[in-house]
This record gives C-alpha cells, sequence and structure tokens, in this order.
C-alpha cells in the first residue's frame, strides 16, 4: 500500500540572526494509511518543526514531501495552495485546544466547512455529527468558557474531524489536561484510528506516546529511533461507544 | 467565504468590544455629521439668497440712469435724471425681447389716516410694476393704465403701512393723505417680504407715475423717472434682451463715440449668479473642514484596527492552520473596518441631518438634506472603511501561521 505520508530527506534551517541553526537535517520516513504514530523528542529536536511541515504551515529547505502521491513542498505551493490543502485533508489538534473564544462549540467545529464553502445548513448537520463522534452532540451550543479542559479538547477533535481529512495532526494534544483527561483523550484518538483515521501526534511525554503504535524519536534533527510498538490499550476504549 | 459570512463574524468582534467599537465610529460620526450638516445648511443658504433675489422678479433687467460728466466731474449710476417715461414706453413697444417695462420714481413722504401718520417710500409706477416685480394684490385692484395716464390719486398700499397706518381694519376703499394730497386706496399689495439688502419691500405706497412726477416729487424735468425695471421673455432672451434695451437708449440718448453713456443696464442673473457663486465657495470650505475630521476618523479606525489584528493574533493563526486563505483573512478585518465605518456613517447622517433642521430653525433657512449628500456621505464612509481598513487587514492576511499560533 501507498503511504499516505512520504518524507524524503527533509531538512530545515533558519537564519536567527547571523545564526544559520538547522532544525532539520535529513529527515526520512512514511506513513502508512490508518497508523498512529507518536513523534517524541526533547524541545529543540526538530520534531515540532517536523510537524509543522507534515502539517503544510511551513515548506521544507530541501527533500520531499509526498501527501497522498502528490508532491506538496514544491517551490510553486503557494500559501492559499498550502491553506487548501490544510483544510481538505488534515486536521489539526494543539496543544492549547484552540478554539476561538465567543464562538460556540458548534460554530468552532463548523470552521473548517465555512473555508471550505460549504453551505450553512449543512455545514451545521456535519458539526453537530463531529461533536456526537466525541461525545459532546448536546454541547453544540456552549461557548468554550461553559466548558471542562477535556471538553473543550474534544470540541478540538471533532472540528479537526469534520472535514473528513486523510490525517489528524496532533501537537501535545494532552499538554494541558490532568490524567483522567488525557485517558479520555487519548481513548477518543484510539477509537478514531481504529475506525480507520491516521493520527500523527507529537509529544515528549513517554505515557502519552504509549497509546500510539508506532513511535518515531527525534534527537537535533534526526531520527533516532522509529519502532513499532503494541499500543496500551485506554481503559475505557471498550465502553466507549 | 461568503460576504454574509464575512460580516457576520465582523459584527461578533465588534460586539465583543462595543465600547471600543463605538469610540472608533465616533470620530466617523462626527465626520459623517459635520458634512451633511455642513452641506445642508450651506445649500440651505445659497436657497435663502436666490430666493430673496427671486423676490426681485424673474428675469430682469435695471436700467439706472447717470454716469454723467459734469466739468470733468464724474457721478455714478443714478446720479442724474436721464431717463424718461417715453424711454421706457419706446422699450416696451420697440424691443421684440422685452416682456413688460416697469418705469419708476420713487420718494419718502408722511402718510397720514385718521391721527396716525407714517414715513414711507412713495413709488410712482404703472401696473407692469407688479407683473415684473411678480407682485400680487391681496385684496382690491391694480392700478390701471388709465390711473397712470390721468395722474389720478389712487394708491397701492405695503403691509407694513397698512398695519401702521389700519391696523386691522380693511385700507381698501380708504382715504390716506400723502404729501397732504388725498389718495383712495384702491389696493392692498400681497406681503413680499424682505429684500436682499434687508429692506422692507412691503413698507411702500404704490402710486400712478404721473401723479408721482407731477404731483409728488414734481422737478424741473417732469418727465424723467429714476429706475427702469424690464423683464425679458424667459431665461434665455434676458442676455437678447440686454443688447436690445442698450442699442435702444444708446440711439435715443445719441451715445457714440463722442459721448458717453448716460445709463447703466444691469442684469439681475448676474448678480444672482456671483452671491450662488459665493455661497457654493462657501459650502466648499465648510465641506473640506468636516471632510479633514473624517480623514481623522480613518486614522482611528486604522489604528483600532491595527491594535485589533494583534490582539488576535492566535485567532488568525488558527484560521489559517484550518484552511482560511489570504483573501477570507483580508475580507474578514476588512469587513470589520468598512462594518464600523458605515455604522458611524449612517449614525453621522442621522446626526447631521438633525443638526442642520435645528440650524435651518434657528437661522431661517430651508432646511436642504439631498439624496445625493447622503449617498455621497454613505460611499464616503465606506471608502474610509476601505481605505484605513486595508493595510491592518493586509497585514493580519500576511502573517505567518506558525507564528501567529504561537503568539499569546
Amino acid at each position: 500500500m501507498k503511504p499516505v505520508i512520504s518524507l524524503t530527506n527533509i531538512t530545515k534551517a533558519y537564519t536567527i540572526g547571523e545564526q544559520r541553526v538547522e532544525a532539520l537535517k535529513g529527515v526520512t520516513f512514511n506513513v502508512r494509511r490508518g497508523e498512529f504514530v507518536a513523534i517524541m523528542g526533547a524541545s529543540g529536536s526538530g520534531k515540532s518543526t517536523c510537524m509543522n511541515i507534515i502539517g503544510c504551515l511551513d515548506t521544507p529547505t530541501s527533500g520531499s514531501y509526498l501527501l497522498e502521491e502528490v508532491e506538496v513542498s514544491g517551490p510553486d505551493r503557494d500559501r492559499d495552495y498550502l491553506a487548501a490543502i490544510r483544510n481538505a485533508r488534515l486536521g489539526f489538534v494543539f496543544q492549547g485546544f484552540n478554539l476561538l473564544a465567543r464562538t460556540t462549540a458548534g460554530e468552532n467545529v463548523e470552521l473548517p466547512l465555512l473555508y471550505a464553502g460549504v453551505p450553512a445548513g449543512e455545514r451545521r448537520k456535519r458539526a453537530v455529527a463531529a461533536l456526537e463522534q466525541v461525545g459532546l452532540g448536546e454541547r453544540v451550543d456552549h461557548y468554550p468558557n461553559q466548558l471542562s479542559g477535556g471538553q473543550q479538547q474534544r470540541v478540538a477533535i471533532a472540528r479537526a474531524l469534520v472535514n473528513e481529512p486523510t490525517i489528524i495532526l496532533a501537537d501535545e494534544p494532552t499538554g494541558n489536561l490532568d490524567t483522567r483527561t488525557t485517558d479520555e483523550v487519548m481513548g477518543i484518538f484510539q477509537r478514531l484510528n481504529r475506525e480507520g483515521i491516521t493520527i500523527v501526534m507529537v509529544t515528549h511525554e513517554p505515557e502519552v506516546a504509549a497509546f500510539a503504535g508506532r513511535q518515531i524519536v527525534f534527537r537535533d534533527g534526526v531520527i533516532i529511533d522509529d519502532k513499532t510498538i503494541l499500543p496500551q490499550r485506554h481503559r475505557d476504549t471498550e465502553e466507549h461507544h | 467565504m461568503q460576504l454574509r459570512q464575512s460580516l457576520k463574524i465582523a459584527l461578533r468582534a465588534l460586539r465583543a468590544n462595543k465600547m471600543r467599537a463605538f469610540l472608533t465610529m465616533l470620530g466617523i460620526i462626527i465626520g459623517i455629521a459635520a458634512v451633511i450638516a455642513m452641506v445642508a445648511v450651506g445649500s440651505g443658504a445659497s436657497k435663502k439668497i436666490s430666493d430673496q433675489i427671486a423676490s426681485m422678479g424673474s428675469n430682469l433687467l435695471i436700467v439706472l440712469p447717470g454716469s454723467t460728466t459734469s466739468g470733468g466731474l464724474r457721478a455714478g449710476p443714478g446720479s442724474a435724471a436721464t431717463l424718461t417715461y417715453d424711454d421706457a414706453r419706446a422699450v416696451s413697444s420697440e424691443c421684440p425681447s422685452v416682456n413688460a417695462v416697469a418705469p419708476e420714481v420713487r420718494g419718502t413722504a408722511q402718510v397720514v389716516y385718521g391721527n396716525l401718520n407714517w414715513s414711507t417710500v412713495v413709488n410712482g409706477v404703472t401696473p407692469e410694476m407688479l407683473t415684473v416685480r411678480d407682485w400680487p394684490v391681496a385684496s382690491g385692484r391694480n392700478l390701471s393704465q388709465a390711473d397712470v395716464d390721468g395722474a389720478t390719486k389712487n394708491c397701492l398700499i405695503g403691509r407694513t403701512v397698512a398695519e401702521n397706518l389700519f391696523g386691522g381694519e380693511d385700507p381698501v376703499g380708504k382715504i390716506v393723505r400723502i404729501k397732504k394730497i388725498p389718495f383712495t386706496v384702491v389696493g392692498l399689495l400681497d406681503a413680499k417680504g424682505q429684500s436682499t439688502m434687508g429692506q422692507d419691500q412691503d413698507d411702500q405706497i404704490l402710486v400712478p407715475l404721473r401723479t408721482a412726477q407731477r404731483k409728488l416729487f414734481g422737478s424741473q424735468f417732469p418727465n424723467t423717472i429714476g429706475v427702469m425695471l424690464i423683464q425679458a421673455k424667459g431665461g434665455e432672451a434676458l442676455n437678447k434682451a440686454e443688447e436690445e434695451v442698450t442699442a435702444l437708449l444708446n440711439q435715443r440718448h445719441r451715445v457714440g463715440p463722442a459721448r458717453e453713456a448716460d445709463f447703466t443696464v444691469r442684469n439681475l442673473s448676474e448678480i444672482m449668479a456671483v452671491s450662488q457663486q459665493s455661497s457654493k465657495v462657501m459650502s466648499l470650505l465648510l465641506g473640506a473642514v468636516a471632510s479633514i475630521s473624517l480623514v481623522v476618523g480613518g486614522i482611528g479606525i486604522m489604528n483600532i484596527m491595527l491594535v485589533s489584528v494583534t490582539e488576535r493574533t492566535r485567532e488568525i493563526g488558527i484560521r489559517m492552520a484550518i484552511g482560511a486563505r489570504e483573501r477570507d483573512i483580508l475580507f474578514q478585518f476588512l469587513a470589520e473596518a468598512v462594518l464600523l465605518t458605515t455604522c458611524g456613517g449612517i449614525i453621522g447622517m442621522a446626526l447631521g441631518a438633525a443638526g442642520a433642521v435645528v440650524v435651518a430653525k434657528l437661522v431661517g433657512w430651508p432646511v436642504l438634506v439631498s439624496a445625493q449628500a447622503i449617498i455621497v456621505a454613505f460611499a464616503f464612509s465606506a471608502g474610509v472603511g476601505i481605505f484605513f481598513g486595508f493595510y491592518p487587514a493586509r497585514r493580519a492576511a500576511a502573517l505567518n501561521p506558525i507564528e501567529a499560533l504561537r503568539h499569546e
């Protein structure tokens, strides 16, 4: 089977003042459809830079990035092209939830559809369906400040899901959560993964990475370890619908 | 993304910061209110002026006697009695572009009725005077040509004179004494109001021309008249009439290279044009001052939009991450700026129109809030929003999504 993500010899260098910083020094790996990958490493290891490139928020200095066999890292790929890719094929879950304040859960989930030009009626329907998928069907009209941290993160997951993306990219999704809600959120990821969604997650916590089926470890801009593991079973996985 | 969505997002953002939105709008509100009020007051003033000029009568030429040279001493128009009733009759019969000619002999006299007396202007006129001045009789009748030819002792009286001599009484048919000569009041003139110069036009008595010449203001040249008012046949004929009258009078007065003209022809529409011009310049100046406040308001909008973009950098980052294109972000912030300015514009228009009504009431001018001014003001306020909102919106749209997401 062809990989969903194929990175070949990706490098990324920044110039900060006079200094040239190489954040990635030649990274190569593939992610197959249906995988749940945890990208690990200390801060400054390059894992976030790699994530930004996979998320089409950034472009590599050199190397090739094929997303579903289409080159998306070429120099002719402008900002709007990348925005369209992010909108249609990628779903983002961030550490800080990043929900819009003063905007209901439903409207937050609708946002990607809004930019995709989906008509209002269908937007609403799909948003409600996505919220139901994460167990928040009855919280459509709640504002983020009326929801707990775990619930907010689930709204963010619903928002990532609503466009039926190829991949969900999660950047430290449990960084702001306590152990219990971390379990809850990871349970949702595992369930979505079983339903066939590819997930790439950045984390520096081994306990969180244990929920994934594969761990890639970064250090100083290169991959130092890439192993398939038996994922830790989420306690409540079976009870979750 | 549709316009409706952009507006909805913009509205939500403005509602989140009501006080700030209102204060930002205030600049535009004041600017637009000033523009609307100034333009309305300015055009009201110019309407007032043209009304006053029109009250003189329409399509008028005035022929003044004079500009005489006697022994090297030159005097201005009106300084010599060189026009005659015959001149007036000649103009009336020989100039095809002339509709009516009204010669006039003017003097001041004490008028007595019963035990009341009043000093007023007495005008010796022909029946055409009321046609030329566009001045109807309120009750009674106009003077007739027979009154003029027979030098009868009949008269028409103005409102002010009637009020001062008769009070509430009906003056028609009563006898008044002008310079001790008894005159029968045959008609009461309609109210005319003030002239351009502020004179009360109702404070006068009209008597037949011949009567004035022979019995009231007799001089060494009994046939002379003071001024001649000439009404042309419509506005287009005015310049033609002026040429004809000048040519005829030149001929009658034997004006040539050796002899300077002893009369002056004035065209009232020129006077009107000049005063219209000056009030137009006034409106323009007021409008310019008001526009400056609009520009200041626009800068306020730009300032607040820049603050707003900085504050909402993270929101912009989120929107970009989930697929907002540059133009989506651009429109979002532009919509916000335009919404601010157009709301301010609408409030400003209402305030400006109200202000104009109050000013008009206070000074007694007509209120002229034109639809054109409102459309222009509205377009201008939207334009200010686009112009001053573009740079902040552009800046928001150009943000790097990664940095925007990291922004605290």
